[in-house]
């Protein structure tokens, strides 16, 4: 190959790099945190809520789930300052993570309340416990502990959708390339460099969710 | 300066539509096609081809499209070759899916019981034998479903490559935005658009799956 690959020119970048991998951190933690809580709640009201709910949040998943996020990227952030509503960049990539996690969220943990046997709820309800901790208690913590694999592959591909925030300028770890190769005309190096630390990020994002899972789950740990 | 009345701006969306769909459509192809070679390292019996595909396929699921679709934009006119944005979006899409594609496949694959290798293996069949007229045959009835619903991944994929400066919906989407700044308007209708192009696909996803496991009941 004629090309000859010079990682040195990016050395300099090293903090822009920091902060972007900072940033790309920051959003898939506050979003991944609203976004399963959205999700929780959008189940709740599909599986439980009440009848007039269900079709509202049917519509949403639906809608978020057929549509690119790029295009409600932009429509959150270019078209609702149209409409009255302006947000920072920052706002909206979060606003638009936790919409999209949301809707996909929504569907897997559904997936993992329905697989709850109908008698448990009677059962919770027999212990005098209220249809809010029976939920909590005996529906919700077991669905989520069945779904976590899940839900943790959707939080990571939520990550990786999060490189398109660069194209509202908000300086996550794809600006920072698109930034450092703007400068330094090393455009695959830069690439490269945030691929592997977006590789990275994935790998660490599945150990705290491994863990988290394991704290969140702890007397329910199967054997297996 | 023109106006632009709301059917302008829906069909120049339309009109920027087609190549959303020629798009998608050949990276699905593509990808199919690359996929079943990938399926097929993943499962030979020679252990250096299963690794082979198997960083093939954690490489491209373990990073972000966009990073692909940078990387061979940027990477490949480096090795003196030539790519348009038209080119460098189907390959990286095509390589984006086929990785998807092998591992579904994969697991529709394995779940074809072993007994029906070891029959045909008893019947003097080559491992291409069995896999082309014993196992692929069942294993595509089960890999209907997902397949079609990784095609809603493929459409939405594509609207990534209006960022390397391909001109399908997305990037029509931005242009028309400049041109009359009614961005509610108009990325609300290209919302729509994809809408109109993945539900379809979606719900017959989830139609087929049904079918599928109503048939798997009467066993």
């Amino acid at each position: 190959m004629a090309y000859s690959f010079d990682f040195s020119s990016l050395a300099d970048y090293g903090p822009v790099l920091a902060k972007g991998v900072a940033i790309t951190v920051e959003l898939i933690v506050v979003g991944g945190a609203l976004g399963v809580g959205l999700g929780i709640a959008c189940a709740w009201a599909k599986a439980l809520g009440p009848r007039w709910l269900r079709p509202i949040v049917s519509a949403y998943v639906e809608l978020i789930r057929n549509t690119p996020f790029l295009i409600q990227l932009f429509f959150i952030f270019f078209g609702l300052p149209a409409v009255g509503v302006g947000l920072t960049e920052m706002q909206a990539a979060i606003l638009a993570m936790v919409i999209n996690l949301g809707a996909y969220a929504c569907e897997i943990i559904r997936a993992g309340i329905e697989a709850t046997p109908r008698g448990q709820f009677e059962a919770g309800s027999s212990l005098a416990m209220s249809p809010i901790q029976t939920f909590r208690h005996v529906v919700l913590v077991p669905a989520l502990q069945k779904i976590w694999p899940a839900l943790t592959s959707q939080i990571v591909i939520v990550m990786f959708g999060s490189a398109v925030c660069s194209q509202i300028s908000v300086e996550e770890l794809t600006f920072a390339a698109n930034f450092i190769q703007s400068r330094t005309f090393r455009a695959f190096e830069s690439y490269i460099v945030a691929t592997v630390l977006y590789l990275l990020l994935a790998v660490l994002l599945r150990q705290v969710m491994r863990g988290l899972g394991l704290f969140l789950f702890p007397r329910r740990r199967k054997t297996t | 300066m023109t106006q632009f009345s709301t059917w302008d701006i829906v069909s120049n969306l339309l009109l920027a539509a087609r190549w959303t769909v020629l798009l998608s459509i050949l990276a699905f192809i593509g990808g199919g096609a690359v996929g079943l070679v990938v399926l097929y390292c993943r499962i030979a019996r020679k252990p250096w081809l299963q690794r082979a595909a198997n960083l093939y396929i954690e490489l491209f699921q373990g990073t972000p499209l966009l990073m692909q679709l940078f990387l061979i934009f940027f990477g490949l006119p480096l090795m003196g070759l030539d790519v348009s944005p038209w080119a460098a979006a189907f390959v990286s899409l095509t390589l984006w899916t086929s990785a998807f594609l092998a591992e579904i496949w994969r697991g529709c694959v394995e779940s074809i019981p072993k007994g029906q290798w070891e029959a045909s293996s008893s019947l003097a069949m080559s491992f291409f034998e069995q896999l082309r007229y014993v196992v692929l045959p069942q294993a595509l009835r089960i890999a209907v479903p997902p397949t079609v619903g990784f095609s809603v991944q493929v459409v939405k994929g594509t609207a990534l490559t209006s960022i390397i400066g391909f001109v399908e919906l997305s990037k029509a989407a931005t242009i028309i935005t400049n041109a009359t700044f009614e961005p509610f308007t108009v990325y609300g209708f290209a919302a729509l658009i994809y809408f109109v192009l993945c539900w379809p696909l979606s719900k017959s996803s989830q139609l087929l799956e049904r079918k599928l496991n109503v048939a798997h009941h009467h066993h």
